[in-house]
């Protein structure tokens, strides 16, 4: 509908030629794609479809196998030397770490300290909001706003307080600054963890099904908080399984299947004309 | 009869003339000794208190005051070389390992001369000479010798010559103690038939009780003799000629009579059970206070508080020290097997489950005898107490630290270095305090472990609490009052560690509850 409004914009997300493995699996086969500044993007597809993995890529918690990323001005590109098999010697020394917390710091062990330079960068700023949340259970609300700027962007505590006190009044939290997250309902828990991406400051949110664990009436709270930073020329991609939440809210929708892109279109356009006869499937079985 | 008295002009005569000349000698090495330095040198002598009357023991009116015929032997030889005695505690087993610490440079406590100690030591020459007694319950008419032994279980002193003999037998069920009070005590009780020991322990602390009785004849020759450092032969020609001059002057036959173990025999090194029975100072005395007032009665034990209170505060200090030792070490031990390169993980495995799975007591051993010998590293008891827990329980603490940081679910992590977060500041401000909550209870639990077996830091010459217990008990000659004391004493010390880990693990953990 809007698509027009961002002729005029610049790029701000860019991929090309993207592909992920995990332990042999080719999960992502060759996505490309470009984001405006100030869209907000839906990426659709049925479980599997590889999604997730491309939301969490673009911020480097899965580490691009293949491919150039641009995100917020750094690129990060890498060249795949050899096949990644099941049965590498990597995946044998990662066992010993298996069930345990710390295998993403292992596995950016694999890159050089430049690369893993610009992924730091990138995370900050690129927010990231949780399927699970993953709020600090140790700090308070407040804490948890505060934290990342104080330790990464070394602001001073009064600063990052008086920004993260802005931020809860924006999601409608203010009196909530000092309880702790198991005593905040879902819904409260949602705005918190997005008051917290927020409080870096980044120039993209990506959001991984931020409505699936939510009752419909808390959906409209969360949905409030992305219109309003949309307004704001914020570029915000969206991991989601709701269609409505789709068709309501995205300037454009990401179909995706089997780890390839299969159509990148306006809401209407996806709704009511799909141009790929993939997607005219999917929708088919869905809307039935 | 004309015989015997040139005899006896001769034997004076000749007694007068060794006499002279060891007493010239003496005079001569002791005057040597003083123009070397002006003050008066120390003689540090060793021996373990604990192992009871007659030799060196704890008088009971005056803690800290050491008594028994080996005491003043010692005083006697020290007045003769012109020495300044101190006295320096040691278990008994570590007495000659003690020597070679150079922690002092005598051990008098009943050692027997044997050839393979003379390989370790010097022996001066004997300064007495006693043999094996075996023991029985008064109605026990079955034990009649060593030959009526089989099939037997039969108590001794732990690496004594009885221990030797005993072993050499066939079908005898050896227990050996390291308190021959806890020997008598168990042969009354039934829980074994017989025990071999040396006279004098057996005169000292049988002979009164008219529960048990001697049997069988005189077993085996032992010679008790004064250990010296193997290199020290200055010192043992010194020591020998005093214990010479002492025999022969009769100060020796003073001293031994003195606590009814001299003999007329002895001088051609043999004894008589019969005179060894005239009057008992030590144990009767203790056993016959049955007309003793409650309050007369209660005084020993109240003058042992100040000890037990010292001992406490040993195993307290002892205990902390060694904690904080064992978080700090277990953190590095921890960070390094996750984080470091392979090889490096794999040492600290290799470290963990070689601590976790030898005993505390022999890496205590190794610590305190073993590398002074083998690596030159020479710890005072204290610090090698602090460092053998310490890094005993920090393959544990490690442990802890490892369930707990495994336990902190990983898209904490994710999230955390999502927001920009470097590695080191993830773990520092959102996985650690995570795991401390985890962490506090079993390190809650390690820590009163180790309030307890700091107790093992005994073998290496330390007198905490319950080496304190057994100085006491066997001193008092009662185990039930100390021992009661000594365990409330534990338990207090554990609690407020207790209460402190539960307010601690409520601070961390507001994320569990909801208001």
């Amino acid at each position: 509908m809007q698509k027009a409004k961002f002729d005029q914009a610049e790029t701000i997300v860019k991929v090309t030629d993207l592909h992920k493995y995990f332990n042999g699996n080719h999960v992502l086969k060759g996505v490309s794609f470009e984001i405006k500044k100030g869209m907000l993007i839906s990426i659709i597809g049925r479980s599997g479809c590889g999604k997730t993995t491309l939301l969490r890529c673009l911020n480097s918690l899965e580490v691009l196998d293949s491919g150039t990323i641009e995100v917020a001005g750094i690129t990060l590109s890498r060249e795949l030397k050899e096949m990644p098999s099941n049965d590498s010697a990597k995946n044998k020394k990662d066992s010993r770490f298996a069930g345990m917390p710390f295998s993403d710091f292992t596995k950016h062990d694999e890159v050089d300290a430049d690369f893993n330079n610009k992924t730091r960068i990138i995370r900050q700023r690129v927010g990231m909001l949780f399927q699970s949340l993953n709020l600090f259970p140790h700090l308070t609300v407040l804490g948890n706003l505060i934290k990342a700027p104080m330790i990464v962007k070394k602001t001073s505590k009064e600063i990052a307080t008086n920004e993260a006190l802005i931020l809860l009044e924006k999601v409608g939290l203010e009196t909530f600054k000092d309880r702790y997250p198991n005593q905040l309902s879902g819904g409260q828990a949602q705005r918190v963890a997005i008051a917290r991406a927020l409080a870096m400051n980044p120039q993209v949110m990506l959001y991984d099904e931020p409505t699936s664990a939510l009752d419909p009436e808390l959906i409209v709270d969360v949905m409030q908080v992305m219109k309003q930073l949309h307004d704001e020329g914020m570029t915000q991609i969206v991991v989601t399984h709701s269609m409505q939440f789709a068709k309501i809210a995205s300037d454009l929708i990401i179909y995706m299947e089997e780890g390839k892109i299969v159509e990148i279109s306006t809401p209407e356009e996806m709704f009511t004309n799909p141009k790929d006869e993939r997607t005219k499937n999917y929708l088919s079985i869905l809307f039935e | 009869m004309k015989i015997t008295l040139q005899k006896h002009i001769k034997y004076f005569s000749k007694k007068f003339n060794i006499n002279f000349l060891l007493m010239l000698l003496v005079l001569i090495l002791a005057s040597n000794y003083n123009s070397i330095s002006a003050e008066k040198k120390i003689l540090r002598w060793a021996a373990d208190s604990e192992s009871g009357a007659p030799y060196v023991f704890e008088d009971e009116s005056k803690q800290g005051v050491q008594i028994g015929f080996e005491v003043d032997i010692i005083k006697e030889i020290c007045r003769m070389l012109d020495y300044q005695p101190a006295f320096f505690q040691n278990q008994w087993d570590g007495l000659i390992p003690g020597l070679d610490r150079n922690d002092y440079d005598v051990a008098i406590n009943g050692i027997e001369i044997t050839d393979e100690r003379k390989d370790k030591i010097l022996f001066s020459i004997p300064y007495y000479i006693t043999f094996e007694q075996l023991v029985v319950r008064k109605d026990d008419n079955h034990i009649k010798n060593l030959k009526t032994l089989k099939g037997k279980a039969v108590g001794t002193l732990s690496s004594s010559l009885a221990e030797t003999i005993l072993k050499e037998l066939e079908g005898v069920e050896i227990r050996t103690y390291e308190s021959e009070y806890n020997s008598f005590t168990d042969l009354k009780l039934g829980r074994i038939d017989a025990v071999l020991i040396d006279a004098p322990v057996a005169i000292q602390y049988a002979k009164p009780d008219p529960e048990l009785k001697f049997v069988g004849p005189e077993i085996k020759q032992l010679s008790y003799g004064i250990a010296i450092k193997l290199n020290n032969i200055d010192l043992k020609n010194s020591i020998d000629s005093a214990i010479r001059v002492m025999t022969n002057t009769g100060k020796l036959k003073e001293i031994l009579t003195k606590w009814s173990l001299w003999e007329p025999d002895l001088w051609n090194k043999l004894m008589d059970v019969h005179t060894a029975n005239s009057n008992i100072i030590k144990i009767e005395s203790q056993i016959k206070k049955s007309n003793k007032t409650f309050s007369e009665r209660v005084q020993p034990y109240i003058n042992w508080l100040p000890e037990l209170g010292k001992a406490a505060l040993l195993t307290l200090n002892i205990s902390l020290l060694s904690m904080i030792l064992a978080m700090a070490f277990g953190l590095m031990l921890v960070l390094l097997r996750v984080f470091a390169p392979t090889p490096i993980s794999k040492l600290t495995v290799v470290y963990i489950e070689l601590i976790r799975g030898t005993p505390l007591l022999m890496q205590l051993f190794f610590i305190y005898y073993v590398f002074p010998v083998h690596l030159g590293i020479k710890l005072d008891p204290f610090v090698a107490a602090v460092i053998g827990l310490g890094l005993n329980y920090a393959a544990y603490e490690a442990e802890n630290y490892r369930a707990g940081l495994f336990a902190v679910p990983r898209g904490q992590i994710e999230a955390a270095i999502s927001l920009g977060m470097r590695k080191r500041d993830t773990l520092k401000h959102i996985v650690f305090p995570q795991a401390i909550r985890l962490v506090i209870p079993p390190m809650t639990n390690d820590f009163i472990s180790l309030l307890k077996d700091s107790s093992l830091v005994s073998v290496i010459a330390m007198v905490e609490l319950t080496k304190a217990y057994g100085k006491f008990s066997s001193t008092m000659y009662d185990y039930i009052v100390p021992g009661l004391i000594v365990a409330a004493i534990y338990l207090l010390l554990g609690l407020p560690f207790v209460k402190i880990a539960k307010w601690a693990e409520n601070k961390f953990s507001h994320d569990k509850k909801r208001s």
